[in-house]
C-alpha cells in the first residue's frame, strides 16, 4: 500500500472520504507504485479484467434472449444470431471471448512461472488467482453446454461423468449432478444458473487479487524486491494505464479479428448439430483451453486414476510456492530453470495438441510422456534445480545496474534489455 | 521491437493449435477447394448465384431438407438473395401454412406471409426419417457451419456421387460418395444437367447447380457475413488508428522516464 494521507480538496468530497473513503482508494489506486520496468508481459492482469466485464455484459444481454430449456435453447441461439439486433456480435464476442479470456490466462500463469511472482510475499496472490482459473474453467464447460450442440451434449456428458469414477458414491453423485438419470433438461438449467454466477464469483475473487497485489506491489522482470516509491517506481497512473490500454488494443486488434473474420475456428462444427442423445459424435473434444488437461485424463487406463491425475495436475500449482527453492525469483538470472521452463511450455502445448487427437498409437505415449513430464517438472525439477542451480548475479535495483560479483554495469544493462 | 516480439509471440501461441484442426479425421479426403465469392475479409454473396440457389432449394433439396430457422422475409433482406418485396410475398404465398386454432378451436391452412418460417416438409423428425429410408435430411439451416470443411464440404458431396469402387457393396438406398465421411450416403444424387431452369439464362449444369445452393446455404448458415465483414473492416481500421495514437502518447508520457520504453 503507498502510505501516503490523502486529503480530498473539496469539502464535500472530504465529508463523504470521511464517510467512506473511496477517495482515498482512488487516489491510491493512481498513485500505486509500480515498478517501472515491467514489460508486455504484465500488461494481461488489465487484460483479463476487460475480458471478465466483456463477458459479463455480453453474458447478460446473451441471457436476455437465451433460453435454457433442453427443446428450445439451440432455436434460442438461432433466433440470437437472426433475429435479435446485432444478436450475431454480441455472441461471437462472447464465445470468442472464452478463448482470448483463456489465451490470456495462460500468457498470465507462464509469465508468473517464468518471474516467480507466485514465490515469497506472493503466494496469496497465486492461490487466489489458480482459484480464479478453476472458476474459469467451471464457467467456460457450462457456457459451452448451453448451446446445446452435439459438443456440448457429449462434452457435459464425458466431463460429468468422470465424477462416477468416486467409490461406492460415485454413480449417486452423478445422477445428483444431473438432476436426471442423464444429461437432461435438468442439467442445462442448472449449468446456466451456475454459469450466470461465477462470473460474480470471479468478480470477487479479482478484487482479492488485486487487493493481495497490492500489499507487496508488483513483481517485475529482475524479480527483486524494490523500495516503493522510489526512482524505481511510477504511478500507475498515467504510466501503467496507457501502457495496458496500448497492450489492451493490440489484445483487442486479434481478438476483432477472430469475432469479424473467422468466429467459428476456435469451435467445433459439430456443436451446429442439435444434441442428439442417440448419437455419439465421432471424437468428443473440448475447447482448446482444455486439451493439455483431457489429455492427462486420457492418459490413464484407469477412470479413477485418470481424473485424479487430472486434479492433481491443476492442484499441484497452489504448492508450487513450496515446491520451488530456488532464492531468485526472475528465471532471467536462472540459466538452468529457464531452460526446464521453456520445455514445460513445450510439455504443455504437446499435450494440448495430443488431447485433441484420438488417444490412440503415438498420441497415447506422446500423452504418457507429457503427463509424466508435467508431474516431474513440479515435483522434482523445481525442488532439485532451485538447490543446485548457480544464478547469474542479480542486480540490486532496477535503475542502479549492480551488483555482487564484479560484473560490469555494461552488461547489468545487457539483462535490463532481455528482460 | 518490442512491438513486433510481442505480435510474433500471440501468432506463435495462436498457431500452436491451429493445426489441430486440420488433423482431426484423417480418414476423410480434402474437399474440392471452390474459390467462393464469400470468402475472405470482404467477401460477399453473389446475388444472382443465392438467387438461383434459392430456386434448387425450393424445387429438389425442399422436399425432404427443412430450413426451420429462417423465414421467407430473410430473403429479401439486405445481404441475402435481396428478392424484391413483391417476390418474397409471392414466395410465401405460394406456401401452404398451417396456422390456428382459430375461434373454434379448430387447425386450419392459409397461404404463407413474409414472416413465416420456412414450411417443413415433414410434419416432425420422425416422419421425415421413416420416409428417407431411416436416415433423418438434416435440417440446412446450418448445415455450412455445422460440416467441418463447411461450403467446400457441402459442395464436394453434391457432386461427388460415383459408382463405388469394385468390392464395395451397398446396401439399398445407399449410394457411393467420394467426399461423405465413410463414402457411404443415403441421400441419392438429386442433380443432373437441365435440372431446374434458371430464369436469368444460366444453363444448369450439376456444377453450377451445386455451386449456387451451396452458396444459398452458405448466406443461410450466416446471413449476417457481410454485414460482419463490412463492421469488421471498419472496426479493424479504427481499433488500429487507436493502437497508433495510444502508442504515440504512451512513448510521450513515459519519455519523461525512461525514453527507451
Amino acid at each position: 500500500m503507498s502510505d501516503h494521507e490523502y486529503t480530498p480538496k473539496s469539502k464535500a468530497g472530504k465529508w463523504f472520504n470521511d464517510r467512506l473513503p473511496l477517495l482515498t482508494l482512488g487516489a491510491h489506486l493512481t498513485d500505486y507504485p509500480t515498478p517501472k520496468n515491467l514489460n508486455y508481459w504484465w500488461t494481461f492482469g488489465g487484460i483479463l479484467t476487460f475480458c471478465l466485464m466483456t463477458q459479463i455484459v455480453t453474458g447478460i444481454i446473451l441471457a436476455m434472449h437465451y433460453v435454457a430449456h433442453a427443446d428450445l435453447a439451440f432455436a434460442s441461439i438461432e433466433h440470437i444470431m437472426r433475429d435479435v439486433n446485432y444478436g450475431w456480435l454480441i455472441r461471437y464476442i462472447h464465445s470468442n471471448g472464452a478463448s482470448m479470456f483463456f489465451l490470456a490466462v495462460y500468457i498470465h500463469i507462464f509469465r508468473s512461472l517464468f518471474y516467480g511472482s507466485y514465490k515469497s510475499p506472493r503466494e496469496v496472490i497465486w492461490i487466489i488467482g489458480l482459484l480464479i482459473y478453476l472458476l474459469m474453467m467451471a464457467a467456460a464447460f457450462m457456457g459451452y453446454v448451453l448451446p446445446w450442440g452435439q459438443m456440448s451434449f457429449w462434452g457435459a456428458t464425458v466431463i460429468t461423468n468422470l465424477f462416477s469414477a468416486i467409490p461406492l458414491v460415485g454413480d449417486s453423485i452423478t445422477t445428483w449432478l444431473w438432476g436426471a438419470y442423464s444429461v437432461d433438461n435438468p442439467t442445462l438449467n442448472r449449468f446456466f444458473s451456475l454459469h450466470y454466477l461465477i462470473p460474480f464469483l470471479i468478480l470477487g475473487l479479482v478484487v482479492l487479487h488485486i487487493w493481495a497485489l497490492h500489499v507487496p506491489g508488483n513483481n517485475n522482470p529482475v524479480g527483486i524486491d524494490i523500495k516503493k516509491p522510489s526512482k524505481d517506481t511510477v504511478p500507475f497512473h498515467p504510466y501503467i494505464t496507457i501502457k495496458d490500454a496500448f497492450a489492451l488494443l493490440m489484445f483487442m486488434i486479434i481478438f476483432a479479428g477472430f469475432v469479424f473474420f473467422v468466429p467459428n475456428v476456435l469451435g467445433h462444427s459439430d456443436n451446429y448439430i442439435p444434441a442428439n442423445p442417440m448419437v455419439t459424435p465421432a471424437h468428443i473434444v473440448p475447447e482448446w483451453y482444455l486439451l493439455p488437461f483431457y489429455a492427462i485424463l486420457r492418459s490413464v487406463p484407469d477412470k479413477l486414476g485418470g481424473v485424479i491425475l487430472m486434479f492433481s495436475a491443476i492442484f499441484i500449482l497452489f504448492v508450487l510456492p513450496w515446491l520451488d527453492t530456488s532464492k531468485v525469483r526472475s528465471a532471467v538470472f536462472r540459466p538452468l530453470y529457464r531452460q526446464f521452463f521453456w520445455i514445460l511450455v513445450i510439455d504443455v502445448l504437446m499435450l494440448g495438441y495430443v488431447g485433441a487427437m484420438p488417444a490412440e498409437g503415438i498420441y497415447l505415449v506422446l500423452a504418457r510422456v507429457g503427463t509424466v513430464y508435467y508431474f516431474l517438472h513440479f515435483i522434482v525439477v523445481m525442488p532439485v534445480v532451485g538447490y543446485l542451480e548457480k544464478t547469474d548475479p542479480v542486480p540490486m535495483s532496477i535503475s542502479e545496474p549492480v551488483l555482487s560479483g564484479g560484473v560490469k554495469p555494461s552488461l547489468a544493462r545487457k539483462i535490463n534489455d532481455k528482460v | 521491437m518490442i512491438k513486433s516480439k510481442i505480435i510474433r509471440l500471440f501468432s506463435l501461441v495462436l498457431l500452436s493449435f491451429l493445426p489441430v484442426k486440420s488433423l482431426y479425421s484423417a480418414e476423410m479426403i480434402d474437399p474440392i477447394k471452390v474459390d467462393w465469392s464469400f470468402k475472405g475479409l470482404t467477401g460477399t454473396f453473389d446475388r444472382a448465384s443465392l438467387q438461383r440457389g434459392f430456386q434448387v432449394y425450393k424445387e429438389v433439396c425442399s422436399s425432404c431438407h427443412s430450413m426451420q430457422y429462417l423465414s421467407y422475409r430473410n430473403l429479401g433482406e439486405p445481404g441475402g438473395p435481396e428478392f424484391s418485396k413483391e417476390e418474397v410475398k409471392a414466395i410465401a404465398s405460394s406456401f401452404e401454412i398451417q396456422d390456428g386454432p382459430d375461434d373454434q378451436g379448430e387447425m386450419f391452412t392459409r397461404p404463407g406471409k413474409p414472416s413465416d418460417k420456412f414450411k417443413n416438409p415433414y410434419p416432425n423428425v420422425q416422419a421425415a426419417t421413416a420416409a428417407n429410408g431411416g436416415a433423418y435430411p438434416p435440417d440446412m439451416s446450418v448445415l455450412v457451419k455445422a460440416r467441418k470443411g463447411g461450403a467446400n464440404y457441402i459442395y464436394s458431396v453434391l457432386v461427388g456421387y460415383e459408382d463405388p469402387p469394385a468390392g464395395v457393396t451397398l446396401d439399398e438406398g445407399v449410394y457411393y460418395n467420394k467426399y461423405m465421411i465413410g463414402n457411404k450416403i443415403k441421400m441419392p444424387n438429386n442433380l443432373i444437367d437441365g435440372l431446374v431452369e434458371y430464369s436469368d439464362g444460366t444453363e444448369s449444369t450439376v456444377n453450377q447447380m451445386a455451386k449456387d445452393v451451396t452458396t444459398f446455404l452458405a448466406w443461410a448458415a450466416e446471413p449476417e457475413l457481410e454485414t460482419r465483414h463490412k463492421t469488421g473492416i471498419k472496426v479493424m481500421i479504427y481499433l488500429i488508428l487507436l493502437t497508433i495514437l495510444v502508442y504515440l502518447s504512451m512513448k510521450k508520457i513515459w519519455s519523461r522516464i525512461d525514453p527507451k520504453i
